[in-house]
């Protein structure tokens, strides 16, 4: 007989060691999938978990790991703040769409004039504002009128979207570009460039703005009031009332400051990896970037090893298809599993296991 | 900033010389493919993948084939690129539009690396592109839609405005309005190449405002199985036959046939006589496929559409052919004059007739 019992207090032990266990069972269950389907399991793995760190041309993958987890990362952050507090941001992506399109928009507005001095910094605080626009919608409707941020923002991500889709093609589009959709390529154009900073390593200032953000989220929470009281809520709203914490400046501060994080993600990926803003300039980020701030625990330290994580199955998924021929649904499922293993093995972070006989009073 | 220089050059182009040596001395040619939805998409991508096992069964062991399904536009498909060309690939198919820049970034890092991007416009040593006359494609449906249709309406999925997209509109037109001249065109923006959800809601509204013909330029069935419900809608399988729904809805379709060029790229780069080449084929080649003509098209009608497609197989006869006056009003193409490939490929004006605007 198996029995769950309740902790009085949450594991901190499980809640260390959920996440490796995880990705222990992940690669179990994942293996065995990928044998199901005819593949050497162990080769699967290893192409996946392996290969892009230290295989055959881990000297490109290495930079693509900080390519992918950068902008997860800096959007996670973000969202773990308010998350901590209670307050759900779902709408990263849109937020991150209109942070590249007001960057974007800035950027072009200049060219071809070549000040990167001026330029690249203005398009930084575009993209800031952008976010952060987007994310006061469901912000002021929340303290308003009492509106659930869950949905509105989820829904400003569709909007977003269409206007995405709009600008592509007219606004931004590029006139030199025979009428199709999409803008200059803003990485040809030297004032908006975010170029890698050492070629090849992959590191461009949207992964150094990360690592930043990293910092500053370790040192906000452990260290500043505004942090204490976004613990405090999310543990206590009532206390935090008693502690003279305003919830609607703590909604305001922590959508305000997802959305901050998630626009400049996606400013620092439209002038590099992306290039251009286009129709389907969006791949999800915002979206993803949910699951590793949970995969990283909300701390800032967890959630940049989820995000290496997280662009590890991207990095070595795509590799084990391209080599492996392993279909795209059988990496989606990989990564899936290892969001419902989380969330599984979570159980042990509050109730503890006891195997024998139920004792009954 | 610096100049952005692969791996400071020596190290990728080191390897990707060996593997292009390697590949060539005697194991077998390697190709790669980058798709931009599943291969199980029923349109675009099956078709690709279709190209795919044609090069497969055109050269059995001498050639490897890898792929890669579902790959975003943008740095993903760098990546996707870049992974192939390391891994020692000879030749890489990119088989969407978006993919035009990242082809040509990873094509300036691999000058060994043979690229063929479709649909695009931008070429260079080692880049060729690819695409086909769907306009051809169009001008046969739209005189099979001009005829079968009762209420003189017919409905248009339309993914994207762009030259692609409108030049398809305007041939479909000017051959139903040819046939039938109180025809008219409701233009639906779908925004999406495939999105079985928002296609069957663009199917349905257009249904509901009275179309009985829908042509679609977007990939899934969904439409298909929208008008099969409505019981009395004509549509056309597009990029791929769409088999599934003849005899009707589905009266006919028009096929992506892309295996006979990449096996002939394939070749060529075995030959070695690959060069960057800029081709756009049409039903006469064989690049475009017109699917099955079903019974449920009257006899005279299936014999018309065919007698069309056989003028433009041959050359004999072009889809756009004068008089075409532009939608202001404006002359475009005086009498007997055909248009020029430079115009089509920019085509970003709608003949006389189409009641509806481009989006911008």
């Amino acid at each position: 007989m198996i029995t769950l019992e309740k902790r009085p207090t949450p594991s901190k032990l499980w809640s260390y060691l959920t996440p490796i266990v995880a990705v222990i069972a992940t690669m179990i269950a994942g293996g065995i999938m990928f044998g199901f389907l005819g593949n050497d399991p162990v080769a699967a793995i290893r192409t996946i978990f392996w290969d892009p760190i230290f295989g055959e041309f881990a000297f490109y993958y290495r930079g693509q790991l900080l390519v992918k987890a950068g902008p997860l990362i800096l959007i996670a952050i973000g969202l773990s703040m308010g998350f901590r507090a209670g307050i759900w941001n779902i709408g990263a992506e849109g937020q991150y769409i209109m942070g590249a399109i007001f960057a974007a928009a800035v950027g072009l507005a200049f060219y071809p004039m070549e000040a990167r001095w001026l330029i690249f910094p203005l398009m930084v605080v575009a993209g800031a504002v952008g976010g952060i626009l987007w994310a006061m919608i469901p912000g002021i409707l929340k303290t308003k009128f009492n509106t659930n941020e869950i949905l509105v923002s989820l829904l400003l991500v569709y909007v977003a979207e269409s206007i995405l889709a709009s600008v592509s093609l007219s606004l931004l589009r590029n006139p030199d570009g025979a009428g199709f959709p999409g803008s200059r390529n803003l990485r040809q154009y030297e004032s908006s460039a975010n170029n890698e900073l050492i070629a090849g390593w992959g590191m461009h200032w949207g992964v150094v703005a990360a690592f930043i953000a990293v910092i500053f989220a370790y040192i906000l929470l452990s260290r500043h009031i505004m942090g204490f009281n976004i613990r405090l809520t999310g543990e206590s709203p009532r206390a935090a009332r008693f502690a003279g914490v305003n919830p609607d400046r703590l909604v305001l501060f922590c959508l305000g400051l997802s959305g901050a994080l998630a626009g400049l993600a996606g400013m620092f990926e439209v002038t590099g990896p992306a290039a251009q803003i286009s129709i389907d300039f969006n791949v999800g980020y915002g979206f993803t970037a949910i699951i590793v701030a949970f995969l990283g625990r909300l701390h800032p330290i967890g959630i940049l090893l989820a995000g290496m994580l997280m662009a590890l199955t991207y990095i070595g998924g795509e590799a084990a298809q391209a080599s492996l021929g392993l279909p795209a649904a059988a990496i989606q499922a990989f990564q899936g599993m290892l969001l419902f293993f989380l969330l599984a093995f979570d159980v042990l972070t509050n109730f503890r296991v006891r195997f024998g006989r139920e004792v009954t009073a | 900033m610096k100049k952005r220089t692969f791996l400071a050059g020596v190290a990728a182009t080191a390897l990707a010389t060996a593997a292009f040596a390697g590949s060539h001395g005697d194991g077998p040619v390697k190709v790669g493919f980058v798709y931009v939805g599943p291969i199980g998409d029923g349109g675009w991508t099956y078709e690709h993948h279709q190209g795919l096992l044609a090069v497969e069964e055109a050269f059995g062991d001498k050639v490897e084939t890898v792929y890669q399904e579902n790959v975003p536009e943008g740095a993903d498909a760098e990546r996707a690129m870049t992974q192939m060309a390391l891994q020692g690939a000879d030749l890489i198919f990119t088989t969407s539009f978006g993919y035009m820049d990242p082809t040509i970034n990873v094509a300036s890092k691999f000058p060994n690396v043979k690229f063929e991007h479709a649909t695009g416009y931008k070429r260079s040593d080692n880049v060729s592109t690819y695409s086909a006359r769907f306009y051809e494609g169009r001008a046969v449906q739209g005189h099979i839609a001009g005829k079968m249709t009762k209420t003189n309406k017919i409905g248009y999925i339309a993914s994207f405005p762009i030259p692609e997209v409108i030049r398809g509109i305007n041939s479909a037109y000017i051959h139903a309005k040819k046939v039938n001249p109180d025809v008219e065109f409701s233009i639906v923006w779908a925004y999406t190449w495939f999105d079985p959800a928002k296609e069957a809601d663009a199917a349905k509204a257009l249904i509901e405002n009275g179309a009985d013909v829908i042509l679609q330029h977007t990939d899934s069935t969904a439409p298909q199985a929208a008008a099969q419900t409505a019981g009395n809608v004509v549509t056309f399988g597009q990029a791929s036959d769409m088999g599934e729904y003849a005899p009707f809805p589905r009266v006919s379709s028009i096929i992506d046939n892309w295996g006979p060029y990449y096996v002939q790229r394939v070749q060529a780069v075995m030959d070695g006589t690959w060069a960057s080449v800029d081709t756009w084929d049409g039903i006469g080649p064989g690049m475009v496929g017109i699917g099955e003509i079903s019974d449920a098209v009257p006899a005279d009608v299936k014999a018309e559409a065919e007698a069309l497609r056989d003028s433009l197989a041959s050359g004999e006869y072009h889809a756009f052919t004068g008089p075409i006056n532009k939608q202001d009003g404006s002359a475009w193409l005086a009498a007997g004059e055909t248009a020029d490939d430079g115009t089509l490929a920019g085509m970003n004006f709608y003949v006389e007739g189409i009641t509806a605007d481009i989006p911008n």
